[in-house]
């Protein structure tokens, strides 16, 4: 598998997507999973599957020892696995920017010259594919694509790509034509597909005009909080707190919270809302807030992470996610899961399969406020969805998602 | 003789329209008029207009050898009224054959029944006195809503004094008994049963068109042919409908008209007949006692009531709108007392059932509304709106008690002035008999008239203010 993050050091929900899907998979037993990830930092759960850092991963010649090696990068891989790598370098790289171990580094985030990263990825990736032995390649969104071709041109083995988002939602259509040609280069080399969510897949059979039959939804899932962060306390507040946690971006579409808590505010004054995350539209949202004169009830809480995410949640009565185009969205799961109830925007891959939620569109401010009035003033509302909510999500885990991924490789292994 | 006893179900409830909390106390009207007549108009046209005119061929042709009993709300008469006149003027007609009994329930078809017997008993009493208003019939034969029963129910029906009660039969509720026989109620003795045959009834309303039934397709002469061969002492089948099966569920292109319209010819053939509730009760015996002590009723698989309570939602909807029904009954506004029936229909509560997402799919068919979270907002909206105009009539703060007491003042004074008054009266008439009898005092009387009627307008407000100070201690 190839993928971009992996927990703990994630910037999106692709991260925690790749972590549950590859955990569910192995709890399915009879796999083996080596996970390449550009950057690890050596303290990522390793007990489910083999995890290859690519800024590991020799592209030229050193002549290196052990324990040189060991030193070096052995809190995140062992050093067989180096020599073994470098053995199988396949063409000579070394007029590319490389450090004393002949690898590439990586940043392992989304910087400016990324198309560069995502280009020595693959070059990495022809490596692996000539050491590590493998039936089927993954590659976890358009990040990962061509390194998943290169691989599927060296080992013949068929190439799964998982589509996580695609750029049409990110940009609300106004795609970046580079990374489009990557998507679709990589769709169409793919033996197989797989979206997150049927809106998903809707999206690339229409706009980049895939064959449907090798396209497959698989929802997302979550895995179980741990005790810990579910014994957060709730604090004692007097107001109720609704609470918008994601990137601030067009796609997230922050606008039309700031606007429905305006409305609640108009009735309601008890109530405080809070924007959690950072993004590029923070600014205009900030002014969007003073316009509207709410101010002293709506607050900005920066980027959170970890465990500040929980206990944020924790501090809420409403969820509220009112993407404009969300490929799957896995954060109001995380919400349901502390109990908190969830409106989500009917344009949300999680939709689809969530029934204890509220549902609205994105655009529909009215029916937004009107649902979080409903919540906040009516226990019965809050009540069921906060219960109901719980035990849905119990329902929807990993080791049923992985079951349909290990099915989609017999299928294309069978072939 | 075997006997089935057919009866039709009309039910319309007023659809609320989409209410958000910033109309509550701004906007007083709930209902979505377009949809109540887009959808009334729709299921009048398609079902209850041919089918009440198959019936009414049906009683011309068979005179009294077919008969049947139709129950019919008091919110879709409103509603037929209004959108579908030419409905009632035909199910008068149909009355006037003389072989339609209409059957007593609930105005609103709602659960009061469940949440409070003296709504419940109102509720019977207005909706048998539109019926008789209506079509000139005093029912004897009560079905509650979605025929909700249970023994205390029964009770409160007995006490109203109805004669029978007609309710749901599945095999798991009565085990190994039948329902093709009379019962009476072990709560009340005096009180009989009829009991919904489930199998012959469902074979009409959901196996009619399914092409994959092994019986399909299911024609009259077979149907007649069932019940004829049913065990000699069993003699009485009620087939128990909604009348939307016939047209709306169950398209006019299924046949399923003509094979109404063929059903009492093979009936005649095999001496099967037909009978309304009353002649039920009236010629057959009831074989033995049923108790009920759960509320039992005929829709899901569970035949509970879990349709309408069975969630979070629906109880605190039921108990907020309950907790203000002694308030309602003491206001005396036309429109609020309106608004409270409309509300209480139980169309409301099925809406909010999370069943949808299990078994019940039949919830999801009928809702106006995506979801039940979004018909318990709507619904609480609504009702948060009706609670206010409730308040501002009688304000919170004082006890149901205490108003209750302080209307009784007011109440005993009002007619305290009216026998005051007709004493007045009296006391006029017998001082004008002595005009005629004593011409001579006229000038008297003219002065002493006046006196005394400012005198017990007087009296009568200070009195009240005695009350009130006594209360308030």
């Amino acid at each position: 598998m190839f993928g971009w993050e992996f927990p703990p050091h994630i910037l999106g929900g692709l991260g925690t997507a790749s972590y549950g899907l590859t955990q569910g998979m192995h709890n399915n037993g009879d796999m083996e999973i080596t996970f390449v990830i550009p950057k690890p930092f050596g303290d990522e759960d390793r007990s489910f599957a083999n995890i290859v850092g690519a800024n590991c991963v020799p592209v030229a010649w050193r002549d290196v020892d052990w324990n040189y090696v060991e030193n070096r990068i052995g809190k995140v891989m062992n050093p067989q696995l180096y020599f073994d790598l470098r053995d199988h370098i396949y063409a000579d790289f070394n007029y590319m920017r490389l450090n004393d171990l002949g690898c590439i580094e990586f940043s392992g985030r989304y910087p400016d010259n990324l198309l560069e990263e995502i280009n020595n990825y693959s070059i990495m990736a022809g490596v692996i594919a000539r050491t590590i032995p493998c039936d089927v390649i993954h590659s976890h969104d358009w990040l990962t694509y061509p390194a998943g071709i290169h691989a599927k041109n060296v080992t013949g083995k068929p190439l799964v790509i998982h589509v996580h988002a695609t750029d049409f939602d990110r940009s609300r259509g106004n795609v970046n034509p580079t990374v489009f040609g990557i998507e679709k280069d990589g769709m169409n080399q793919a033996d197989h597909i797989i979206t997150v969510s049927n809106l998903t897949r809707r999206t690339v059979i229409d706009k980049y005009g895939i064959d449907p039959a090798k396209v497959t939804t698989v929802h997302n899932a979550v895995i179980p909080l741990s005790d810990d962060l579910l014994s957060i306390p709730k604090p004692d507040n007097k107001e109720k707190v609704v609470t918008f946690l994601g990137r601030i971006t067009m796609q997230k579409g922050p606008e039309y919270f700031v606007e429905a808590a305006a409305k609640v505010l108009q009735k309601d004054h008890n109530v405080r809302f809070v924007m959690a995350g950072s993004g590029d539209k923070m600014d205009d949202m900030i002014r969007l807030v003073a316009k509207r004169g709410i101010a002293d009830r709506f607050h900005f809480t920066g980027f959170l992470r970890g465990r500040q995410v929980y206990e944020m949640l924790k501090a809420s009565d409403v969820y509220i996610m009112p993407s404009v185009s969300e490929p799957f969205g896995i954060s109001p799961l995380e919400a349901m899961q502390m109990g908190v109830p969830s409106i989500i925007s009917k344009q949300s891959g999680c939709a689809e399969i969530l029934n204890h939620v509220v549902k609205t569109d994105y655009w529909d401010i009215d029916a937004m406020a009107d649902a979080i009035h409903s919540i906040i003033s009516y226990p019965a509302m809050y009540e069921s969805l906060k219960e109901e909510g719980l035990n849905e999500m119990k329902g929807i885990t990993w080791e049923k998602a992985g079951k349909k991924v290990i099915d989609i490789y017999k299928s294309l292994i069978n072939k | 003789m075997k006997s089935i006893c057919f009866y039709f179900q009309i039910h319309q409830p007023f659809r609320l329209k989409r209410y958000r909390f910033f109309d509550i106390g701004n906007d007083h009207y709930y209902y979505d008029d377009f949809a109540n007549d887009d959808i009334v108009t729709r299921i009048a046209q398609r079902s209850y207009i041919p089918m009440v005119q198959t019936l009414l061929d049906m009683v011309s042709e068979y005179k009294d050898s077919f008969k049947c009993a139709i129950s019919i709300t008091g919110t879709a008469i409103e509603q037929l009224q209004q959108y579908v006149p030419e409905f009632i003027d035909l199910l008068k007609k149909l009355v006037d054959t003389g072989n339609v009994e209409f059957l007593s329930e609930t105005y609103a078809h709602s659960l009061a029944s469940l949440e409070d017997p003296d709504e419940f008993v109102n509720q019977v009493k207005r909706h048998d006195k539109l019926i008789k208003e209506l079509f000139g019939q005093k029912p004897k034969v009560i079905r509650n809503t979605e025929l909700i029963y249970d023994d205390d129910i029964a009770l409160t029906i007995a006490s109203m004094g109805f004669k029978a009660a007609i309710t749901e039969g599945a095999k798991h509720i009565l085990g190994w008994k039948s329902p093709n026989f009379v019962y009476n109620s072990a709560s009340a003795p005096k009180l009989k049963l009829l009991l919904k045959n489930d199998k012959l009834s469902d074979d009409i309303s959901r196996n009619f068109a399914n092409t994959d039934w092994d019986e399909y397709p299911l024609t009259a002469d077979k149907y007649i042919d069932w019940i004829a061969q049913l065990p000699e002492d069993q003699q009485i089948v009620n087939i128990f409908l909604s009348m939307e099966t016939f047209g709306e569920f169950l398209p006019h292109e299924t046949g399923i008209f003509d094979f109404m319209k063929a059903l009492p010819r093979f009936a005649a053939e095999k001496g099967v007949g037909f009978m309304t509730p009353t002649e039920a009760v009236a010629k057959l015996k009831p074989v033995d006692m049923l108790s009920i002590p759960y509320p039992i009723s005929w829709a899901d698989e569970a035949r509970d009531v879990s349709a309408w309570k069975g969630n979070m939602l629906q109880r605190e909807a039921l108990n907020k709108l309950y907790s203000i029904a002694e308030r309602v009954n003491l206001c005396t506004d036309l429109r609020l007392k309106q608004d409270w029936e409309y509300l209480q229909s139980s169309d409301h509560f099925f809406y909010m059932s999370t069943k949808t997402m299990a078994d019940g799919s039949a919830h999801a068919n009928f809702s106006p509304y995506d979801s039940p979270y979004s018909a318990f907002t709507n619904y609480m909206n609504v009702l948060a709106d009706f609670m206010v105009r409730v308040n501002e009539q009688y304000p919170e703060e004082i006890g149901n008690e205490e108003l209750n007491s302080l209307l009784l003042t007011i109440r005993n004074q009002s007619q305290e002035i009216e026998t005051l008054n007709k004493e007045v009266k009296q006391l006029r008439n017998n001082i004008l008999q002595a005009d005629d009898a004593n011409n001579e005092q006229i000038e008297v009387v003219s002065e002493e008239k006046p006196a005394k009627a400012t005198k017990g307008a007087k009296k009568a407000p200070a009195k009240k203010s005695a009350a009130k100070k006594t209360s308030a201690k």
